[in-house]
């Protein structure tokens, strides 16, 4: 990727933290403490090397970019923020996000947006295996394939999957709905396809919309909880 | 022999309570969940005594001499740890399991002692958070109504691995408890019966957990202390990893801990004994060289002063209670208060199918003393001023228990307890806790 760790020419409003110089913790700290109170500041990050939470903890409307790579958690428990991520993400992207916007450019690792309550995560590669765990009202939309095991017990949100779904997808899912355009390995307990609605293929061309994923919504299949699961059953044989 | 003789022999390995779990197991084809913690007898504290001053130890004078509880948990990065005026913290139970109102009596007279309550799976509820002077936010594995901004209100954190009363398992709840404001909290269908997930979802393995650490300390801007709590099972390689991973403290929770609802095969037979794990836990610290950096927190079945003096003996920073409190708020008691009268409620026990003393039917939601429920009829039951002054006395009297003793094995502060203080009634516990079976210098194994 070429525009990795080479950030535009900045203005003079925007901040920027070189991590081969500071630390995540300078970084974080300003985030956190010290943003001026002008409208949607702006910080540039760059040389983040894989570092571990960087921008976890947002709490204003800051709009972060980062060139690079970066290590677990970025974006992490994000409130309000905007944050770019121009390179591939380490696990638990935008894990626990409330609101914002968090977009991976490249791919992400496990876990990507695993609980999340609410804001916006797009992943404009793959994502790794237990994408979406335990979601709890995020929108998710994946440009490329997903790992086994996503949206694991995800209770609330939509994800959206480009590309194909591996394993157990959608795993003893409560009520956030899938909407998959590829192929899907196998489907977790209590995982089922349902017919698509006018309404579902809104959301659908809504979400890419907010993404910048030109794919038609009539390619895309919905799979949501049969909810056999939702109370202790004798006769369930177990199964969870 | 008279005809009339009956024959009464049981059975030691089909006895009453096997054979009636036998039945109830053909009956239903369902495995049974309960509440509170393991029934079964195994060593505990009360298999330990203290060796009281004589000629060759000194003690202070019980009701003059200043005998010091003050205790400090989560100096080792966090810029602000914890400052308790007791040993004695109150453990993670979450609102859904209890209410509100026990929640709010938990968190005044916590407050009123000077020391710390804890969360638990389902989020934190204002009530808590305005009551609790010191607040422990759990970081558990289902994350229900995780919330940064309670992070960042919080007073330290609790990552939880695991529970004694079901090491390796997730919570439950069943959907007679899943009430609106719960099924909200937790972002669940009303009325469901909620299974929570065993593991994190974020992160897997002990590596995991240190930059999970991390994220927290930076979202805290590396204020708060993060402590990890285990299920005791292997406990000497947990104590260290949970060490290597950067907590500041260490809470290990033995078998006999209590649960709002398991199943009962996971409460009786998955993990140790809190003696045997506490023992390991120290040592695991010992073997680090991290004893007075990283604090102890021992729970699992303390009930007493006297449990609280041998943790701290045996090499705990701190205790955590769960059962005990729920009892000083009226658990299995046969009446409740209403208006100032007591008012019998031996008929919803026996509704339950259980009696004053016997119960442990938390999980029904049928709290018949108002405590373990989210029924509003039920749940008035226990009000928050008389919670608080129950529990207040409660832990009062603990640790009247626990400065008495100290004090009669010489010491000005309850933290300078020993193990030499200590001598075993059974040789297992003498094993377990590895102190000297009483009157003999033998210690089983060494
Ligand atoms: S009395 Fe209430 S708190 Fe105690 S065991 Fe029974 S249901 Fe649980």
């Amino acid at each position: 990727m070429a525009h990795l760790n080479q950030a535009p020419a900045l203005e003079e409003s925007v901040r920027e933290f070189d991590l081969a110089s500071t630390t995540v913790r300078e970084l974080n700290r300003y985030l956190h403490k010290d943003l001026p109170a002008a409208d949607a500041p702006r910080v540039v990050v760059t040389h983040p090397d894989g570092a571990h939470s960087i921008a976890c903890g947002l709490d204003a409307p800051v709009d972060v970019e980062v060139h690079g790579h970066v290590g677990y958690y970025v974006a992490g428990m994000n409130k309000h923020a905007r944050v770019t991520v121009h390179g591939n993400a380490g696990p638990g992207a935008a894990e626990n996000m409330m609101s914002g916007f968090v977009r991976i450019r490249g791919y992400a690792s496990t876990s990507a947006g695993a609980s999340a309550r609410g804001g916006c995560l797009v992943i404009e590669g793959d994502a790794s295996l237990r994408c979406g765990i335990s979601l709890k009202g995020a929108d998710i939309v994946v440009g490329g394939s997903v790992g086994s095991f996503s949206a694991f017990m995800a209770q609330a949100g939509r994800m959206v999957i480009c590309g194909d779904a591996g394993d157990a997808l959608g795993d003893s899912l409560y009520e956030a709905v899938i909407y998959v355009r590829g192929e899907v390995k196998s489907l977790g307990a209590d995982a089922r396809f349902e017919p698509m609605s006018a309404e579902d293929r809104k959301v659908v061309a809504e979400l890419l919309g907010i993404a910048g994923f030109k794919h038609d919504p009539a390619e895309f299949r919905r799979i949501a909880s049969a909810r056999q699961l939702y109370h202790w059953n004798a006769d369930a044989n177990q199964e969870y | 022999m008279s005809a009339a003789h009956l024959s009464l022999e049981e059975s030691a390995g089909f006895d009453r309570s096997i054979i009636d779990y036998v039945q109830r197991a053909a009956a239903t084809g369902l495995y049974e969940i309960r509440g509170l913690g393991a029934k079964r007898k195994v060593p505990h504290f009360d298999d330990l005594v203290f060796l009281g001053a004589s000629l060759s130890r000194y003690p202070l004078e019980g009701y003059r001499e200043k005998c010091s509880t003050r205790t400090v948990l989560g100096g080792r990065y966090a810029s602000k740890p914890l400052e308790l005026e007791i040993p004695i913290t109150i453990a993670g139970m979450s609102f859904g399991a209890l209410s509100a109102n026990v929640k709010e009596a938990l968190g005044r007279a916590a407050s009123e002692l000077g020391t710390s309550t804890t969360t638990g799976d389902g989020g934190m509820t204002s009530e808590e958070r305005g009551s609790s002077k010191t607040l422990v936010y759990q970081c558990l594995p289902s994350r229900y109504g995780f919330d940064p901004d309670d992070v960042r209100r919080a007073d330290a954190i609790e990552i939880v691995i695991g529970q004694g009363a079901k090491p390796g398992g997730g919570g439950m709840l069943l959907g007679q408890k899943v009430n609106p404001r719960v099924a909200r909290m937790r972002t669940l269908p009303e009325g469901v019966d909620q299974r929570s997930a065993c593991r994190h979802p974020d992160w897997t393995g002990p590596d995991d957990l240190a930059i999970k650490i991390r994220e927290l300390r930076e979202i805290t801007d590396w204020e708060k202390p993060i402590y990890v709590k285990v299920g005791a099972t292997r406990v000497f390689n947990d104590v260290k990893l949970a060490v290597h991973a950067g907590a500041d403290v260490v809470v290990v929770d033995g078998m006999q801990g209590g649960t709002a609802a398991t199943q009962t095969v996971f409460i009786e037979h998955v993990g140790i004994p809190t003696l045997a794990a506490l023992r390991q836990a120290v040592d695991a610290l010992d073997d680090l060289n991290m004893r007075g950096q990283v604090q102890l927190i021992i729970s699992g079945g303390i009930r007493t002063g006297a449990d609280v003096a041998k943790a701290l003996a045996m090499g705990a920073d701190a205790v955590s209670i769960g059962q005990g409190v729920l009892m000083a708020l009226g658990c299995n008691s046969d009446s409740y208060v209403h208006n100032g009268q007591h008012v019998s409620a031996v008929a919803d026990y026996n509704a339950l199918g259980t009696a004053p003393g016997f119960c442990h039917h938390c999980h029904t939601g049928r709290c018949p003393v108002g405590v373990t429920t989210q029924d509003p009829v039920l749940e008035q039951r226990l009000q928050p001023a008389i919670g608080a002054r129950r529990v207040r006395n409660y832990l009062k009297t603990m640790n009247m228990e626990l400065t008495t003793i100290a004090r009669a094995c010489g010491k000005q502060d309850v933290h300078h307890l020993e193990r030499e203080d200590l001598v075993a009634l059974s040789v297992e516990a003498a094993a377990m806790a590895r102190v000297p079976l009483a009157g003999t210098q033998w210690i089983p194994g060494m």
